[in-house]
């Protein structure tokens, strides 16, 4: 099992639904975000290129994070969700010096806090806040090793890419372009 | 026109606009590490050769500071943490992939041994020390009986220590600035070029300070060797190493790093070192001060600068 998401960034209008989601079930602390959006703009008027992207932690295969810490509060949960537990981090700040993507952020209450997948739904079998809430549809989640599933679907008819793949981490964030 | 706005807002506390999660406890911990473990390695190295008569300075009265240092900086850590009660989950694991977990372990062990090393010393530099305890004393004369494989340990335990200060940097691919293998080096010729200042400024005997000096002159020349490779291995790199590379090379932290760790914490010292080995008079806490100074700036620059390279997406 390998969880992923694709974010088609032709449908995203950059509204900012997902964020509040987030904020809202995760209880995300006031002026914190774990996911958030970014509006790309390139090239010179008239001829302008714009891109939404609705970004979070790409839970990386090869997380750089999951390495540097100390103490094994990162790790990586089933369907390779990377997850910190509370009690076992120590606020060092190693795993957000390590993401190319600053998703880590430190809570308020001293621990390293980042985006879950929502993995507390995804057991029961929903999908991530941001997911369900989005008004276009354009974030698809699921099992990339189930063929069938909404992620597979996504990538399989459509060019995408992931960002920084430089970095060498294996991201799990599919942007569809 | 490229143009990049988060339209979501994203403005988290020492994330946004750029990095700035570690500020002034990790470099001068950074330093600390460095002078501890060049003022244990120097120590260490004159017993084995068996020049402690020669070395005083070096041997006992220098490694009084390293657990000074150690402590401090140990300190320094500690308040750099943000989920402070938890930090004995370090000691509760040994993870191999992060250096900061044997960073951990290798700083549990020298910063006992450190202490050690310099009470076994103790009453050879103050005569009337009384350790009060009769089972003191049979430690002590344990300790001086394994002086040499000790020293061994020690020495093997500060190379440790001095590499573990640049790799704690160099393993975040992240930041590209950290991430490059010279790192390690480079942050333990710095850290022994520090050690061996301190042992310079205490010491009294004119040999001793000729031979520190001696050695010391090797170590800044390797650290500017270092240096020069660091830049040249920037320049031929990728967009994110030239990009860091800049930072340096007309950046803003060009002044910092060219006039303060360069040009006053190597090349000034060396200069005048160089012109007290061949018989002039330099004020004697000169040298040394400003080496210690170069070596503190230079890794406040560094964790600085680093935290604000990253990757261009």
């Amino acid at each position: 099992m390998r969880y992923a998401m694709a974010i088609d960034t032709l449908k995203c209008v950059g509204c900012g639904d997902c964020v509040v989601a987030c904020q809202t079930e995760n209880n995300v602390p006031h002026g914190y975000c774990r996911d958030w959006i970014v509006e790309n703009v390139n090239g010179t008027y008239p001829s302008l290129d714009l891109e939404f992207r609705s970004e979070r932690c790409n839970h990386c295969d090869n997380a750089p994070c999951v390495r540097c810490c100390p103490t094994g509060a990162s790790h990586i949960e089933k369907g390779g969700i990377v997850v910190v537990t509370h009690d076992e981090c120590i606020g060092c700040g190693a795993c957000i010096q390590s993401c190319p993507y600053d998703a880590r952020y430190q809570h308020p209450d001293g621990y390293v806090d980042k985006c879950t997948f929502c993995m507390h739904r995804v057991e029961k079998g929903q999908n991530p806040a941001c997911v369900d809430v989005c008004p276009t549809e354009c974030l698809h989640f699921g099992d990339l090793d189930d063929p069938n599933s909404k992620v597979s679907l996504a990538l399989k008819n459509r060019t995408h890419k992931v960002l920084a793949p430089e970095a060498g981490t294996k991201p799990q964030l599919y942007f569809l372009t | 026109m490229k143009e990049e706005l988060f339209v979501s807002g994203r403005n988290i506390p020492n994330i946004d606009p750029y990095l700035n999660i570690w500020h002034w406890e990790i470099p001068l911990y950074l330093f600390l590490g460095g002078l501890a473990a060049g003022l244990i390695f120097f120590a260490a190295y004159f017993v084995v050769r068996g020049k402690e008569k020669e070395m005083p300075a070096t041997v006992k009265w220098a490694p009084m500071i390293a657990p000074i240092a150690l402590i401090v900086g140990l300190s320094a850590l500690f308040l750099d943490l943000s989920h402070k009660l938890y930090f004995w989950q370090l000691y509760t694991t040994i993870r191999f992939s992060s250096p900061m977990s044997w960073g951990a372990w290798t700083l549990l062990l020298i910063t006992p041994l450190s202490m050690i090393w310099v009470a076994s010393y103790m009453r050879d530099m103050f005569p009337k020390w009384d350790w009060k305890f009769k089972f003191l004393y049979k430690f002590e004369a344990w300790v001086i009986s394994v002086r040499k494989p000790f020293a061994w340990v020690m020495m093997i335990l500060a190379l440790i220590l001095g590499v573990y200060t640049g790799i704690l940097l160099s393993a975040f691919n992240a930041r590209p600035l950290w991430n490059t293998s010279i790192l390690g080096p480079l942050f333990l010729v710095s850290g022994f070029s520090t050690g061996l200042a301190a042992a310079i400024w205490m010491s009294k005997d004119k040999n001793e300070r000729k031979v520190l000096s001696r050695i010391d002159l090797i170590f800044i020349g390797v650290e500017l060797f270092l240096i020069i490779h660091l830049f040249m291995g920037f320049m031929a790199g990728t967009a994110v190493a030239t990009e860091a590379a800049a930072l340096f090379l007309g950046g803003q932290f060009t002044i910092s790093f060219w006039v303060f760790v360069v040009l006053l914490g190597l090349i000034f010292p060396a200069t005048l070192e160089t012109i007290e080995l061949w018989g002039y008079h330099v004020p004697k806490w000169m040298p040394p001060a400003l080496i210690l100074f170069g070596g503190l700036m230079f890794r406040f620059v560094m964790v600085e600068a680093g935290q604000i390279t990253r990757f261009l997406y």
